[in-house]
């Protein structure tokens, strides 16, 4: 366990008693008293997740614009200063190489967050795609706290003086949170209201702390990866490495709403367009009691069709939920099989967001 | 009480034997949320599979503690998985059998060998 990399919160997470796991070379918390209790303290009061593992690149000067645009496939040329955008990258032949969020704090600046176990491959990526951006890998040097759930404004309002409602949802500021500064945003992994602060790593166990105490009355939890995996499932939210990877289009997961063919060129575009997918990922409920799981085998009229990509049991909803394959024609509310270990499960098609805020 | 090395308890009651997993089982597992458990009526032999445990992390096999034929399974742990949790070694109970073999307890640990063995796992 030794080779595994760490989080400026480590020895938080040590005192806490987290369950450690290596997540893509990282040493992370799974769980710190439960997954139920976890997820359930996100959906009715307030989380607190260390997710410094992800990586951070920034990209500035006059064509910081251009390469962006031409990297993702949503329009950052739409959004205005302060706003994010969230979209997948595609690799010539249209597979999705990460899913990011872009801050698009200037046309000149823009601050881009990446999924932890991509970091060197995006980076690398982009500097193979710049465009003549000026690009820098901050994610050493960078950390990020998501603070998620009905009473996250009310736990971060209490160490910052900025009034945190003026950020709208998938909006962003630069502001002083206990006394250190930091990227805040009201953006997140779980489908509550909630932000992400994004600091210098040094700066991250004060933060850390502040918003464990601020939320005390409020009965904050810290929580771990398990949490995290069943609130965006729930949620609808894709997992790169899980859902998507790069043999899938953003056509093929249900992120057709991200990609804007009248922006102009994006890596992948002309080949996006011009397949019509045969596949697509959906929801899917069990209807008898089993947890399915990414890699179960999905049955359509009888014969193995494709996998199931990610499958929990719903701590919200109170039964099996998933996304899988199926064919790209079928309606929603269809009879599938879902095959665990040895046995054929029913399940039943339907939208992928399972999980509505209240 | 016995105990085998996959975590697995023995408790016999007369002509009947209650099995299911240990607390340092469920501690591992985590939040138990369903069961597969067996057909009454079925067979099963010592060390085979007596159906599985799902928990939010992980499946995990339940492997016989001895052999015999399945009396009952509580049916009430549909409703109540977390019973598994709160109370493994008694109201978690899994499954009732009528064992054909009683000489099969020999080979299993005591609770305080099973205690042992598990400080030895954690070293």
């Amino acid at each position: 366990m030794t080779d595994l990399k760490r989080t400026p919160l480590y020895t938080a997470h040590s005192a806490l008693g987290a369950k450690l796991v290596d997540f893509g070379g990282w040493e992370m918390p799974v769980q710190y008293t439960g997954i139920l209790e976890e997820h359930n303290a996100v959906r009715n009061a307030v989380g607190i997740f260390d997710v410094s593992h992800m990586g951070e690149v920034t990209a500035k000067g006059p064509n910081a614009l251009k390469f962006i645009q031409n990297l993702v496939t949503n329009d950052v040329g739409k959004a205005v200063d302060g706003q994010c955008v969230y979209s997948p990258m595609c690799n010539e032949n249209a597979g999705i190489v990460d899913d990011l969020l872009v801050y698009r704090k200037a046309a000149d600046n823009i601050y881009i967050v990446v999924n932890a176990s991509n970091t060197d491959k995006d980076f690398a990526w982009m500097q193979k795609n710049s465009m003549g951006a000026e690009l820098e890998n901050i994610s050493e040097k960078t950390g990020e706290i998501a603070l998620q759930g009905p009473k996250a404004q009310v736990t971060l309002q209490k160490i910052t003086d900025f009034d945190l409602s003026t950020i709208k949802f998938f909006r962003f500021a630069e502001i002083i949170v206990a006394s250190a500064t930091a990227l805040v945003s009201r953006t997140g992994y779980t489908g509550e209201d909630g932000f992400e602060i994004y600091a210098a790593a040094e700066d991250m166990e004060k933060i850390w702390n502040a918003l464990m105490d601020a939320g005390k009355e409020f009965s904050i939890k810290p929580c771990g990866l398990g949490a995290r995996d069943t609130l965006r499932l729930e949620a609808g939210l894709m997992l790169y490495g899980n859902d998507i990877t790069d043999d899938v289009t953003p056509y093929e997961a249900p992120l057709r709403w991200t990609v804007k063919p009248d922006k102009g060129d994006f890596i992948g575009k002309q080949k996006l367009l011009a397949t019509p997918p045969k596949r697509k990922i959906v929801g899917f409920e069990l209807l008898e009691k089993a947890v399915p799981r990414h890699g179960n085998d999905v049955f359509v009229n009888g014969e193995k069709f494709d996998l199931v990509t990610s499958g929990t049991f719903s701590p919200s909803l109170k039964k099996p939920i998933g996304f899988c394959f199926v064919p790209a024609d079928i309606t929603d509310d269809s009879k599938v099989e879902i095959k665990i270990r040895d046995k054929f499960y029913p399940a039943k098609t339907c939208s992928h967001r399972f999980y509505k805020r209240l | 009480m016995k105990f085998t090395k996959e975590h697995e308890w023995v408790n016999i009651k007369g002509e009947v034997a209650f099995v299911g997993i240990s607390d340092y089982a469920q501690k591992a597992l985590g939040d138990i949320v369903s069961l597969d458990l067996p057909k009454v009526g079925s067979t099963v032999k010592q060390g085979q599979s007596l159906g599985v445990v799902d928990s939010m992390k992980a499946s995990s096999e339940i492997y016989s503690p001895l052999s015999g034929e399945v009396l009952e399974v509580n049916n009430e742990l549909d409703a109540n998985p977390q019973w598994v949790n709160e109370s493994p070694q008694e109201k978690g109970w899994m499954a009732k059998l009528k064992p054909t073999n009683v000489s099969e307890l020999d080979g299993l640990m005591s609770e305080e060998e099973y205690k042992k063995y598990l400080e030895g796992l954690s070293k």
